[in-house]
């Protein structure tokens, strides 16, 4: 197994590399990181342009189905502990990883993966009960700005899990180098985002919509 | 240097430990727990419990960033704090200005 550069870029920013954690020790890895924050800054700004949408017509019903009719609590609730959980278990892959625990790693992948995936299926459950009831994103403004918020985080969702996926194949494959630390890392930052974002769904979307 | 798990370490590094990852994920649940208890048990006004939903949700914001995406460390400057307050901002701003704007009475009346 090849050894940390430390000799090389040992003092850089006045810290000794060691101090650091795995995934930022090599500065080809820790400027990828830094673009990759600069990233969910412009994605958190696609979310926001879609629930100023939402809020500003999720009155306009057109006579149809309502956000009190068509919400579910259980399967809401679900959905939230389900991805409340799968950020949890996804940071702890994250420490796995800074630890060198391979093993550790890839089980709290497959862990998060399984529970990103009931997720979405109960997401994907609750779109076909909406639209098999009438509440087709077509039907109102309130049902397009609904399907188009949640679906397009679901569609975050199962990218992550395929993202996901891959990287657990490579750290399988090749072990935790500073480049595999790095992806780790980077699609562990990009699962707490949805996280946040669901949180900001469930809130704006679910709760208000129970409550207005 | 003791050889763990195919990373070389050196002597005296300290194991990071789960507890962050533990009182992160029990906060979420709190916070969680607390915005579907008011807002399902109907204790409190719409208005009210709007602005305190909006501040649960800002402070799971705050857990995520802390104890899962280690906002706090990194590798020089904070540059990735500046964007991702600078993303906050923007995101905010086009959010409750639109509310804002697209709750004047002239506008409500065309749109319906």
């Amino acid at each position: 197994m090849m050894a940390m550069p430390d000799a090389i870029y040992g003092g850089h920013s006045g810290v000794t590399s060691s101090d650091k954690p795995l995934e930022y020790r090599d500065p080809n890895q820790s400027v990828k990181i830094l673009g990759f924050w600069l990233f969910l800054a412009t994605d958190m700004l696609l979310f926001g342009c879609l629930f100023a949408t939402y809020l500003v017509v999720r009155t306009h019903t057109d006579g149809g189905p309502t956000a009190r009719s068509i919400f579910d609590i259980p399967g809401f609730t679900l959905e939230t502990f389900f991805l409340l959980t799968s950020s949890f278990t996804g940071g702890l892959s994250t420490l796995a990883m800074r630890n060198g625990n391979k093993k550790a790693l890839v089980s709290w992948f497959a862990v998060t993966i399984a529970l990103g995936l009931a997720f979405i299926g109960l997401e994907v459950h609750e779109f076909i009960g909406d639209v098999a009831s009438g509440a087709t994103w077509e039907r109102s403004a309130f049902l397009s700005a609904f399907f188009t918020l949640v679906g397009t985080h679901g569609s975050h969702v199962t990218v992550g899990l395929v993202w996901m996926f891959l990287t657990l194949l490579q750290v399988a494959k090749r072990g935790i180098t500073p480049i595999t630390a790095r992806k780790v890392f980077v699609v562990n930052l990009y699962w707490h985002f949805l996280d946040v974002v669901w949180v900001f769904i469930f809130t704006v979307v679910y709760l208000s919509g129970r409550v207005m | 240097m003791a050889v763990h798990g195919g990373v070389t370490r050196e002597p005296g590094h300290k194991k990071h430990k789960a507890t962050q990852y533990i009182v992160g994920y029990l906060s979420s649940l709190i916070l969680t727990a607390i915005a579907f208890g008011l807002a399902l048990t109907h204790t409190m006004r719409v208005g009210p419990l709007i602005v305190v939903l909006t501040i649960l949700a800002g402070l799971q914001i705050v857990v995520q960033l802390y104890f899962f995406m280690h906002i706090t460390e990194g590798d020089g400057p904070p540059f990735h704090a500046l964007f991702l307050i600078l993303g906050l901002i923007f995101t905010f701003a086009i959010a409750l200005m639109s509310v804002w704007i697209m709750g004047f009475p002239a506008f409500m009346a065309q749109v319906s």
